[in-house]
């Protein structure tokens, strides 16, 4: 019969394709990580491609954490080269790192991005955000005359009259983005501190630490509401809600003017501007991470590294800037450092 | 039981077939409510079903045309050679064009005010057409070419509704007046609308750059996947049905493995992408971001489905068929392939064709073996090296362009479904015809 022939000729095809892909070593760059360095690191990929003779890099997406373990996993072709992260390596993570043989790591900061609150551009304006106003709305425990209480809030207007008379609904990033530790650090723990609820907590017996920990703990009854997937998911949520505030990235946010309102914090409205000058207190510095052992073994790497930080695509007039990146003062710093392959 | 219960002369109620009494007026009420249900059903199916395309197509139709600047562009000898000096050619190139649009604009005498800031803005991402091109025709140096380039995403937006003038927010991405130029140039016939070809045939691109976007590469990537598929799940699924379906003694044992059968077709697809990552990637060595590991993981995803099918199919050959060949001398085997194996065909082809449509739309299992993302190799060297060259899948860049910041990626994404259901159409059409060439009647 024809049809066993043929299927068993392509199954021939596919074994021969087999033992060819393990003789053949990997010819270009393998990048996974961060979701909110993933649209920088495309645009450099397809440049990368683009004007060198490096076929373009793969960048997969999947979260700072993910990304950085999945970098951990051991030197070789089969795992990747570089991860990205939107937040510097932990302890843990180069531990984990070292005991699977990734001893080598060169840091590589591209820039910094903001965090910006938006909401519906037919919604409520919120200009009045400080801190301490995100931290009543979603915080678990909030100080209500003195005493630490379950949230009882429901509406913006009860801790703040500037801000407008509406249901709380917020739509913050999940635990495996990079966004959310930033978010935990830069507005919850500092509202936690500026409402005195922190201390509070200290004062009723809990140890530093745990008071902390405290903080972090976001309301579980529906208004603060966790995102695991994209900002494209968060503003798919916002569009459905007047009232409710989503956290995005700067770019995302710039892009996206037509549909979303953007809230100031503290009196600052998020520009690369205000970022750059650390006027607009919710910023974060991206990374990403090459492992040095691949050096010289994937073809195009340390190109690739150099290619991304070069004044021309990281700097204040590049493609990436002009995407919504805040660039780095200390770029010239970081050039040298990928040149000289430093290692942490 | 006899029948006294029922009086011997009672006189009969006389009835003609042609009146119709009330048990079967009921009857006929029954049958006529039960058409009028089915075809209710029909109707609400059908009405989905229209509801899906038209969605589907006014939402995808914007990424089948592109909004392209035309002009003529010289490039000299030592422009060309003082961008490849530079380590960001592209942009150089780039340069190079706008500086000169704004010159022939300039001396044609533009009614309304712009400089080489909105001629930038108006602009897609030329400089990798335009190096693309003097690289393979160094000849045409210094000699006016026409180029046709994609303007850039908020303009395309504008010409197929997406942005308009009153909605647009002045961004550097692009300002309410630079839309008096694009108005200009487009009665000056430079700026038009056309079939958007780079969609059908390119690889994807960088998130600044939706102009460029294309879902060709992908749909390589998922042929190549679908191949390694068809290869390995058919002939095992087909084995192993026939194993257990004619050959098999029905023991503990056999009925283990049916069950777990059963129970691998209703797995999550990620679990088979986690298997994937460990065992073809970590363990076997295979590359990453590969359509070869990709469609392994979906040969693992879709054999259940490919045995199950099979073993209904085999079923319902009747008994008859396998006694007579048996009857008149031919071994189990010979009744198998030349009596039950062709008419089980048609059933068999089915489930094979369901398997792989199922297969073709899964992105899950993708994500762990690195073909999610971006993937933008373009088209592989060769036959072989389109089983491991990095590619993507077209449900993995349908998701991955729903997910940027710029809204015309989202149309990108619609008009990649309507690709992805082209393809699968295609699909199930082979699988018609083959299915006629292999049924039989009898």
């Amino acid at each position: 019969m024809s049809f066993a022939k043929l299927t068993a000729s392509s199954l021939a095809i596919a074994a021969v394709s087999a033992t060819a892909a393990v003789a053949q070593s990997r010819d270009n760059v393998q990048v996974a990580g961060s979701s909110t360095v993933l649209p920088y690191a495309s645009i450099v990929a397809e440049a990368f491609g683009e004007n060198t003779d490096f076929p373009t890099p793969v960048v997969e997406s999947g979260g700072s954490s993910a990304g950085l373990k999945r970098f951990c996993e051991g030197v070789g072709e089969n795992t990747i080269d570089v991860a990205n992260a939107s937040r510097a390596i932990r302890e843990s993570e180069i531990e984990t790192c070292a005991e699977n043989g990734v001893t080598d790591i060169i840091e590589v900061r591209i820039g910094y991005d903001g965090i910006v609150f938006a909401s519906q551009q037919d919604g409520p304006a919120f200009d009045a955000f400080v801190p301490a106003d995100i931290f009543n709305a979603i915080g678990a425990q909030v100080l209500v005359d003195g005493e630490i209480v379950e949230n009882p809030y429901t509406n913006w207007s009860e801790f703040n009259a500037d801000l407008p008379d509406v249901e709380i609904a917020m739509f913050i990033p999940g635990t495996k983005h990079g966004t959310r530790e930033v978010f935990e650090d830069k507005v919850l723990l500092e509202g936690c501190e500026a409402t005195g609820a922190m201390e509070a907590m200290i004062e009723g017996g809990m140890s530093e630490d745990d008071a902390e920990d405290a903080c972090l703990d976001v309301r579980t009854d529906g208004k603060s509401v966790d995102i695991d997937g994209d900002y494209t998911e968060t503003l798919a949520r916002i569009d459905a809600n007047p009232n409710g505030i989503g956290v995005f990235g700067l770019a995302f946010y710039e892009n996206n003017t037509d549909k979303l309102k953007v809230a100031t914090m503290s009196g600052v409205e998020p520009t690369t501007e205000t970022i750059a000058s650390g006027e607009y207190p919710v910023s974060r510095p991206l990374y990403f991470y090459v492992k040095k052992a691949h050096i010289g073994v994937i073809p195009g790497l340390k190109e690739y590294a150099q290619f991304f930080v070069a004044d021309e695509l990281a700097g204040p007039n590049g493609p990436l800037a002009n995407y919504g990146l805040v660039s780095d003062p200390e770029l010239a710093a970081t050039q040298e450092k990928v040149a000289n392959e430093e290692t942490m | 039981m006899t029948d006294t219960s029922i009086p011997k002369d009672a006189p009969r109620a006389k009835t003609s077939i042609h009146q119709i009494d009330a048990l079967t007026k009921k009857r006929n009420a029954a049958e006529k409510r039960f058409k009028a249900y089915g075809m209710a059903a029909i109707g609400i199916g059908l009405f989905f079903l229209i509801v899906l395309f038209t969605s589907i197509i006014r939402s995808g139709a914007p990424a089948f045309t592109r909004t392209v600047l035309e002009v003529d562009f010289t490039l000299t000898q030592a422009q060309y050679e003082e961008a490849e000096g530079q380590l960001f050619k592209t942009a150089a190139y780039s340069d190079f064009f706008i500086a000169e649009l704004e010159e022939t604009l300039t001396a044609d005498g533009m009614s309304v005010e712009f400089d080489a800031d909105t001629i930038e803005r108006i602009l897609g991402k030329v400089g990798g057409t335009l190096r693309e091109y003097y690289r393979a025709n160094e000849d045409k140096l210094g000699e006016p070419v026409t180029f046709s380039l994609a303007t850039s995403s908020r303009v395309d937006g504008y010409f197929n509704g997406r942005v308009t003038r009153d909605g647009l927010e002045d961004s550097r991405f692009l300002m309410a007046a630079d839309l008096d130029l694009v108005d200009a140039l487009e009665e000056a016939g430079i700026i038009t609308s056309e079939f958007n070809w780079p969609f059908i045939t390119g690889a994807d691109s960088g998130v600044d750059n939706p102009g460029g976007a294309g879902i060709g590469a992908s749909v390589v990537g998922s042929f190549f996947m679908m191949l390694v598929v068809l290869a390995l799940a058919l002939p095992i699924g087909v084995a192993a049905s026939i194993y257990l379906e004619e050959f098999a003694p029905q023991n503990r044992f056999t009925d283990l493995i049916e069950v777990n059968i059963s129970n691998l077709a209703a797995v999550p697809s990620i679990v088979f992408g986690i298997l994937g990552l460990a065992v073809f990637i970590q363990f076997m060595h295979l590359p990453q971001s590969a359509p070869l590991v990709g469609g392994l993981v979906l040969t693992l995803m879709t054999l259940p489905t490919i045995i199950i099918s099979t073993r209904a199919a085999l079923k319902a050959v009747p008994p008859s068929i396998r006694e007579a060949a048996l009857g008149i001398g031919a071994s189990r085997m010979q009744t198998v392939f030349h009596h039950v194996l062709p008419l089980a065909m048609p059933g068999i082809l089915t489930g094979t064709i369901i398997g792989l449509a199922q297969a073709l739309g899964e992105t899950a299992p993708l994500l762990l073996i690195g073909m999610v993302g971006f993937v933008a190799r373009g088209y592989p060297d060769g036959f072989l090296q389109g089983f491991v060259e990095p590619n993507s899948a077209m449900p993995a860049q349908i998701y991955t362009w729903a997910a940027r910041a710029d809204s015309a990626f989202y149309d990108k994404a619609w008009g990649g479904i309507i690709i992805l259901l082209i393809f699968l159409m295609f699909m199930n059409i082979l699988a018609v015809i083959l299915r006629r060439r292999f049924e039989r009647r009898w």
